[in-house]
């Protein structure tokens, strides 16, 4: 059993996707989307989870909440297994945590009025509260998160703009008070200059709520922002995770220093000043990964050993998954 | 002599409810060998300022008023015909969504050097050498090998190479990139970047870089229009924009930006939304959002008036602006 502040425990996770063959019936080997990743969340703490597309952050997303069954491993959450949960058990463990997913304009029925998709919830875990004390609850939830329940409770999801839709998908995801948001790339089909209103609204939550959030993204910059702990993800594997000043400041996996380097900084005054290291080529196959270390095609330091030997990620505050880790 | 000069743009789209007015006044010039950055977020018109640029916006049903002159020669009331030959060879275009913009069912090779044999009348053999030369040149390795496959089988950064040497093969005097990076992952984009940076310093061509990322327009370009609601409400050089903004909107998409390279606590958040350019507010277009707005801005619609300096904004307090980062 986890320890007391520890919300979320993934221990070990993978989830491998078979792939038909060209032959009927025959298998063609297996996309090793996600493969064996363990972490611990905190209460009330915001993990960042950043990578590139393809390294398996989204299908870690969707384990997390049990929208996918995974090949092995496991999520606990108390004393409970997310994935082995049946029943009630199962029904209590998806009110605890939940989801925001990337693109608002997808993730609500455009059929429903935002008071009937604030009240689904509650239809589905009646047990939470009284039928007559719902609708004050949703007019709370949506001045929670900075909508008006004069003005909006009886609208339609396309009457609003982006950042609003991405209001509405928090404000359900808060409905059942739970101790965990997972937040699939929240921001990034936002606008620019929305992007910070929603940023600032996830933190403003977790300070009145102190709900914990697991944040995915491949923004950088916006992960550093938020977030108090942060891994890197490369095809499948954490290959580096520590607290963010420390992971930001001083990246120990060459992954992680090629990834910071590259993202452009708005400052022209530094231009051509700042050290970037351009990585050849795109990140491999997850059908046929590497062997050894999964990086070594695009590292500028690999030897016989990253061919032979996977590095494992070691314990510790900021651990790195690489036999020749930078110095801080 | 300028390379391109526009002039008054308007573009106006049909709408259900009256004409969506898209582009509402644009004036800028690229000069050759230099980086025009056009920043701005979805319905902007930054887009449709590039689209109207290289002649591939259908009027009607679009409305497009103003001059679009490249090195002087206008183009918006040349015969189609004239205008599609300088589309192409003059200007070129390097899209968001290479897989859009690629024909999936002929080789990359076969459609690098169909243009070739058709606009340069290239013969068969010549147009393969060069084909192979261009996509050598934007670092694809086995080049001869390589122009054999389709655009699927390539991934995303290599086919948004092939649509780079597709646009250079005509060698254009100007390469308008519509948010050539943004669909890339950030170590691919950096790669992209310094592709079009490379060829851009090579060949002395123009840039027009229309984008909404901040990063990207830091680090490569020279001069900057900033864009919000179809208008341009500033203009500077880099270095100007970035060190002290002269309008409420720069100033705001600047501090509501984190960073990758240091934690700022609490994020500037610039309320609201982009107006909608079917509704746009009356005066000043971002005096809803804005927290300096007076009567005046709801009012008057500033004109992008001169400043010191050789740079430009719109907005009536403009001083107060510039004051505040000093």
């Amino acid at each position: 059993m986890p320890g007391d502040d520890v919300v979320l425990r993934v221990e070990n996770l993978v989830k491998h996707f078979p792939l038909k063959g060209r032959i009927p019936f025959t298998s063609g080997g297996v996309v090793k989307a996600v493969d064996g990743v363990s972490f611990d969340l905190r209460r009330g703490e915001t993990l960042g989870v950043v990578g590139e597309s393809g390294c398996g952050k989204s299908t870690l997303a969707r384990m997390l909440v049990g929208l996918e069954q995974p090949t092995s491993g496991a999520v606990r959450f108390g004393t409970s297994i997310v994935h082995q949960a049946r029943g009630r058990d199962l029904r209590a463990l998806r009110r605890r945590i939940q989801i925001v997913l990337q693109d608002p304009y997808t993730s609500l029925n455009p059929r429903r009025t935002i008071r009937e998709i604030l009240l689904q919830p509650f239809e589905i875990h009646p047990e939470v509260l009284d039928r007559g004390r719902r609708l004050d609850r949703v007019r709370e939830l949506l001045e929670l998160v900075g909508l008006d329940p004069h003005l909006h409770l009886d609208r339609y999801p396309h009457q609003f703009s982006g950042g609003q839709r991405q209001r509405i998908g928090i404000a359900r995801a808060l409905a059942l008070q739970p101790d965990v948001i997972v937040c699939d790339e929240p921001v990034s089909a936002l606008d620019v200059s929305v992007q910070a209103q929603v940023v600032n609204l996830l933190e403003r939550l977790q300070d009145e709520l102190g709900v914990a959030y697991v944040f995915i993204a491949h923004d950088l910059s916006v992960v550093r922002h938020i977030s108090d702990r942060v891994a890197v993800m490369y095809l499948g594997k954490l290959v580096e995770t520590g607290p963010e000043a420390s992971l930001y400041d001083t990246p120990r996996h060459p992954y992680t220093r090629a990834l910071l380097s590259a993202v452009p900084v708005p400052e022209p005054a530094v231009r051509g000043e700042r050290q970037r290291i351009l990585l050849p080529g795109d990140p491999p196959s997850p059908v046929d990964p590497p062997s050894g270390c999964r990086f070594r095609t695009r590292c500028w330091q690999a030897t016989e050993t990253c061919a032979t030997t996977e590095p494992p990620l070691a314990a510790g505050a900021h651990p790195v998954a690489c036999h020749y880790p930078l110095a801080a | 002599m300028t390379l391109l000069e526009i002039a008054d743009l308007r573009v106006a789209f049909p709408g259900p409810t009256g004409p969506v007015n898209a582009v509402n006044g644009v004036s800028l010039e690229v000069e050759a060998g230099r980086t025009l950055a056009i920043l701005g977020e979805s319905g902007s018109g930054k887009s449709v300022t590039a689209q109207a640029v290289m002649g591939i916006l259908d009027a009607p049903p679009a409305r497009i008023d103003g001059a679009v002159r490249l090195r002087g020669r206008e183009l918006l009331t040349l015969p189609r015909k004239q205008r599609d030959r300088i589309s192409g060879e003059e200007i070129a275009m390097v899209f968001q969504d290479a897989m859009a913009a690629l024909n999936p069912v002929y080789t990359v090779g076969h459609q690098i050097m169909e243009v070739l044999r058709v606009r340069r009348g290239m013969s068969k053999a010549d147009a393969r050498r060069r084909a192979v030369e261009l996509v050598d040149r934007v670092r694809i390795p086995a080049a001869k090998d390589r122009i054999r496959d389709y655009p699927h089988q390539f991934s995303g950064g290599m086919r948004q190479r092939i649509m780079i040497a597709l646009a250079i093969s005509l060698e254009p005097d100007l390469l308008i990139a519509d948010e050539p990076t943004t669909a890339l992952d950030v170590t691919v984009q950096a790669q992209v970047m310094e592709l079009l940076a490379e060829i851009q310093r090579d060949s002395g061509m123009g840039l027009m870089l229309i984008t909404h990322d901040l990063g990207v327009v830091a680090e490569v370009a020279d001069d900057v229009a900033v864009m919000y609601a179809g208008r341009i409400v500033e203009r500077g050089t880099v270095g100007q924009i970035f060190d002290g903004p002269a309008h409420p909107y720069t100033e705001g998409l600047l501090a509501s930006m984190p960073r990758v390279d240091r934690r700022d606590d609490v994020l500037y958040a610039i309320p609201g939304a982009p107006p909608n350019p079917a509704q746009l507010p009356t005066g000043c277009p971002f005096h809803l959002r804005c927290p300096r707005a007076t009567d005046e801005c709801r009012v008057t619609l500033p004109p992008l008036a001169a400043l010191p300096a050789g740079r430009e904004s719109a907005c009536h307090h403009y001083e107060e602006v510039l004051g505040a980062r000093r």
